[in-house]
């Protein structure tokens, strides 16, 4: 089957088996391996991206749900010279360490900036509680979530 | 110093996996990928009687199917585990094992037959007609039944289920002071299974180069140079010049990635075999079930005191389960549990013997820690026992038995000797900044809501920094540098670490330091990271290397400004000529050095210096954790409200780097303690806690920030005084979180809670209780 989407801003059509998850296609298609396979089921959050803003896990979602509909993925967010608050947040505070959960959680995160330019310790905590990270134990990336929110707030 | 050694530099690292370029195996494509699934036993012990791949194999899109048969006519040899000789007692069995099994399988998920076809769907599509025939056998999996004798010999021909056991100490010493002792403490401390969970699954890609007769592998490997001697000389028979091993980025490794496994095998045989590059991405229950596990031990204890509190003995007794089939690393947390049981304690007398058995499950091996958080959680809830049978305060009874900084060497009643450290005054401090003192307050307002509130202390230490490490430095024309690097950093930040070592030992830029590291063909030889040794043993060599690249420079420089070498001083980053302003920076040396004429033989080629630091004896980080609970006797629930961590790592090279190093152990140590528990069903062997639904990961939202604090007793077991860094957090928190679990349940008398102190255990053991 068939599929156009927006992927980064950019107009992307591919032809593919209509099982394929929108993870497979950014990975496999398109050659956007920020997103990650770490379980394949939905329970880790590593493969998550933006899908017209909102976060979901890309394993479970088909491709062909995707048709017309505009995806974000890491790779779409900054580049070296210009990073998202995010970004630059958790590179201050050494937040991530082996990085293979760190696309799917700043992800997790923007959504709830987003939504939430304020947002409480808890209320960081429970956004990014879907996304599992065995290297860090979340101080800092809670603390560079905070960070970045008020640095979003006072330079909007 | 900016960017020097003690400033907290955020990491060179970063930027790629900000951007989410970081490059994973599982990230690499090649042209003419072929895709390998293993086909896996769905039992714990059977016979397999026969293997039917023929209708798989007519599958379109299947290149080849191979099974243990193919495996051995094909001549491929197995894998073993090394099994340390000065703490045997008595002999040895193993069954070294194929990558392929054949005749039985010893324990659910052994791998039976490895598929390979154009796509992965293919090849599990092929995987499910295959027909194998099994004769079920009764299974051993639980290690309280193992370790009393009552169930099956998991390897016919054997007459118990014990591989090998371990011992240290003197019984008789032991007996002595349990004769003369006023108080004996005796306990049986269960230690549970738990699995690593990198959040990068392991994944390997094997190619074959039949020109050249060379092989390249790609694993998540944190040790590819041992992986390659491993595998070119017991498993190939080849030289270890035809194989090269890749760890590119490596999705956290934690132990369980340090050591090569039986898939990176299968996908370098199939290359070969089918001329086409062969990736094997292991699925995330897949992991649960082939993954290395860890802990799993019980161990019978007794600790003897004098009248007045004094530990004057102890007796430990410890059954290890390692699994069907002994891993290359299975040997090693056996070793570190054995050897650390003195812990930071003053014992006179001590015996330990670990039995170590086969049960019908996956392979243990080490994790985070590896022996060293399950002889820390013995000795700190024998001392909270032993608070409650002797009626001393927690905190007392351990200032009465630490060993003091005055006594330090301290020569242990086992193997080690102490160089350093100031147990008390980390414990006091500790104290302090969990405000103990006003915990009586503070339960009084948790009882006022309903809910029971605890406090638990754990003082702890550990060994680091095993092996000798090799370090190179390389200037290149330009004058920027190269570490090539024989650890290797799979998220810890070496390439920040080394940068900030290589720039304040030199004088060169922060910035000009690059990283060579997990390439078999740049970097001759190393021991890759294990054991909290890359900053202490690499960045010691990483010194030496320093030294070796001054001593050359001096020699340049004497010739370039005209005078011995024996005038030439070198100060951050300069060559100078004592008493005089002549000198010449270190980057034009290398340039010069370059030279490709008229330049003496003696002063070489290029500016280069390699260091090789062994480190004897390691050095042993240690601390103080206090953890403060909230307990709902309601629903059972646990809620971690405070967690203190005092730590002695020696010198501090990245405070920032080291913050994130302990939460991370700190997390994984509390995820054992409440939440995490590798479950096998009692009877038929299937692993029941085999996904992220079953098997509970600590998340962001159970934990609280932690209270971390630095308290630096520089070693002199190397010349940057730092001590092991990356496992002193999972060591420390099991006890220090159980402990205040117990403590907050004493008061309803409950004495005893087993990891993981789940909601159902408490509630459980509350109900009986009452």
């Amino acid at each position: 089957m068939d599929v156009e989407l927006i992927i980064n801003g950019e107009e992307k059509t591919a032809s593919i088996p209509p099982e394929t998850t929108l993870l497979k296609l950014l990975r496999e298609e398109f050659y956007l391996t920020g997103a990650k396979t770490g379980c394949d089921v939905g329970d880790c959050g590593a493969c998550t991206v933006l899908v017209d803003g909102e976060a979901v896990n890309s394993c479970l979602m088909l491709a062909g749900q995707l048709q017309g509909r505009s995806v974000e993925t890491i790779e779409g967010l900054a580049n070296l010279e210009d990073f998202h608050p995010l970004q630059k947040n958790f590179e201050d505070l050494g937040s991530l360490q082996c990085g293979f959960c760190g696309p799917g959680m700043i992800l997790s995160a923007k959504q709830l900036l987003e939504e939430n330019p304020e947002p409480t310790k808890q209320e960081i905590q429970d956004a990014i509680a879907g996304n599992l990270c065995r290297c860090t134990g979340y101080t800092k990336i809670v603390e560079a979530v905070a960070d970045a929110a008020k640095e979003m707030r006072e330079e909007p | 110093m900016k960017n020097g050694v003690g400033q907290p530099v955020t990491r060179k690292e970063d930027p790629k996996f900000l951007m989410g370029r970081g490059r994973y195996v599982d990230d690499i494509d090649l042209p003419d990928l072929a895709y390998g699934f293993v086909l896996r036993s769905i039992h714990a012990n059977a016979k397999i009687r026969s293997i039917n791949t023929s209708e798989a194999k007519a599958l379109p899109g299947v290149i080849g199917i191979l099974t243990g048969d193919d495996y051995v006519s094909d001549g491929l040899g197995v894998i073993h585990a090394e099994i340390n000789p000065n703490l045997l007692k008595g002999e040895a069995i193993q069954y070294p094992h194929a990558a392929l099994v054949r005749e039985y399988v010893k324990c659910v998920g052994a791998p039976v037959a490895f598929v390979v076809a154009e796509t992965q769907s293919i090849a599990k599509d092929a995987a499910e007609i295959i027909e194998i025939d099994y004769e079920i056998l009764e299974s051993a999996t639980d290690l309280s039944k193992v370790r009393s004798g009552n169930t099956p010999i998991v390897w016919e021909g054997m007459k118990s289920n014990v591989s090998f056991t371990y011992g240290m100490g003197d019984a008789e010493k032991v007996a002595a002071a349990f004769s003369d002792s006023a108080h004996i403490v005796k306990s049986t401390v269960v230690n549970n299974r738990i699995t690593t969970n990198a959040m990068e699954p392991r994944c390997s890609i094997g190619i074959f180069e039949p020109g050249e007769e060379k092989f390249t592998l790609y694993s998540s490997n944190q040790r590819p140079n041992n992986a390659r001697q491993a595998i070119a000389n017991e498993i190939f028979e080849i030289s270890e010049a035809q194989l090269r091993v890749i760890s590119p980025d490596v999705g956290g490794g934690f132990g369980m990635k340090g050591s090569f496994y039986g898939e990176d095998v299968l996908v370098l045989w199939a290359a070969r075999k089918y001329s086409r590059p062969i990736k094997w991405n292991s699925e995330r229950s897949e992991s649960f079930v082939t993954d290395s596990h860890a802990r799993d031990v019980i161990s019978d204890c007794e600790m003897s005191f004098d009248a007045d509190g004094k530990v004057t003995g102890l007796r430990v007794h410890a059954d290890y389960n390692i699994g069907a089939y002994v891993a290359p690393g299975g040997s090693i947390s056996p070793m570190w549990f054995t050897l650390l049981l003195s812990g930071v304690y003053r014992i006179p007398a001590v015996e330990v013997v670990t039995r170590c058995h086969f049960t019908n499950t996956i392979s243990t091996a080490p994790y985070r820690g590896a022996g060293r958080p399950e002889s820390a959680f013995i000795l700190e809830r024998l001392m909270d026992m032993a608070s409650n049978q002797l009626n001393i305060d927690p905190i007392e009874i351990r200032r009465k038995n630490l060993i003091t900084s005055d006594e330090m060497p301290y020569q242990t009643a086992l193997m080690f000797s102490y160089d350093s450290g100031e147990f008390i005054e980390i414990m006091d401090e500790a104290v302090k900044e969990a405000n103990w003192s006003e915990f009586e307050e503070r339960k009084k307002e948790s009882e006022s809501k309903g809910k029971l509130r605890g406090i638990g202390l754990a003082c702890y230490l550990e060994g680091a920094a095993p092996f000798n490490e090799r370090m190179e430095i390389r200037f290149d024309s330009g004058g920027t540098v190269t570490v090539v690097a024989g650890t290797h950093s799979h998220g810890q930040g070496h390439e920040t670490i080394y940068s900030q070592m290589v720039s304040d030992f030199l004088g060169v830029p922060y910035e000009s330091v690059h990283l060579v590291q997990g390439d078999t063909d740049k970097v001759p030889m190393g021991r890759g990271t294990v054991g909290s040794r890359s900053i202490t043993v690499g960045g010691s060599a990483l010194r030496l290397a320093s030294d070796e690249v001054i001593e050359k420079g001096k020699k340049i420089a004497g010739h370039l400004l005209e005078v011995s070498p024996e005038d030439i001083e070198f100060n951050n980053g300069t060559f100078s000529v004592a008493g005089t302003d002549k000198s010449i920076d270190i980057t034009e040396i290398a340039k010069r050095s370059h030279t490709p004429v008229m330049w003496p033989g003696e002063l070489g080629m290029g500016l280069e210096g390699v260091g090789v630091f062994q480190s004897g004896p390691g050095n042993f980080p240690n601390g103080c954790q206090i953890a403060e609970v909230e307990v709902d006797a309601e629903t059972g629930k646990v809620t971690l409200e405070n967690m203190v961590i005092v730590g002695d790592v020696g010198t501090v090279i990245n405070p920032l780097l080291l913050g994130g190093q302990i939460h991370g152990g700190l997390t994984q140590g509390i995820g054992q303690a409440l939440f995490e528990d590798v479950v096998y069903e009692k009877n038929g062997g299937q692993l029941l806690s085999a996904s992220f639904q079953d098997y509970t990961m600590p998340r962001a939202d159970d934990l609280p920030f932690y209270d971390i604090t630095s308290h630096p007793v520089p070693t002199k077991q190397n010349p940057l005084g730092v001590k092991g860094a990356g496992e002193t957090g999972t060591v420390g928190a099991p006890p220090a979180v159980l402990n205040a679990v117990i403590n907050a349940l004493q008061s309803k008398g409950v004495t005893d809670i087993e990891m993981p102190a789940t909601p159902e255990k408490i509630w459980l053991a509350l109900r009986k209780a009452a």
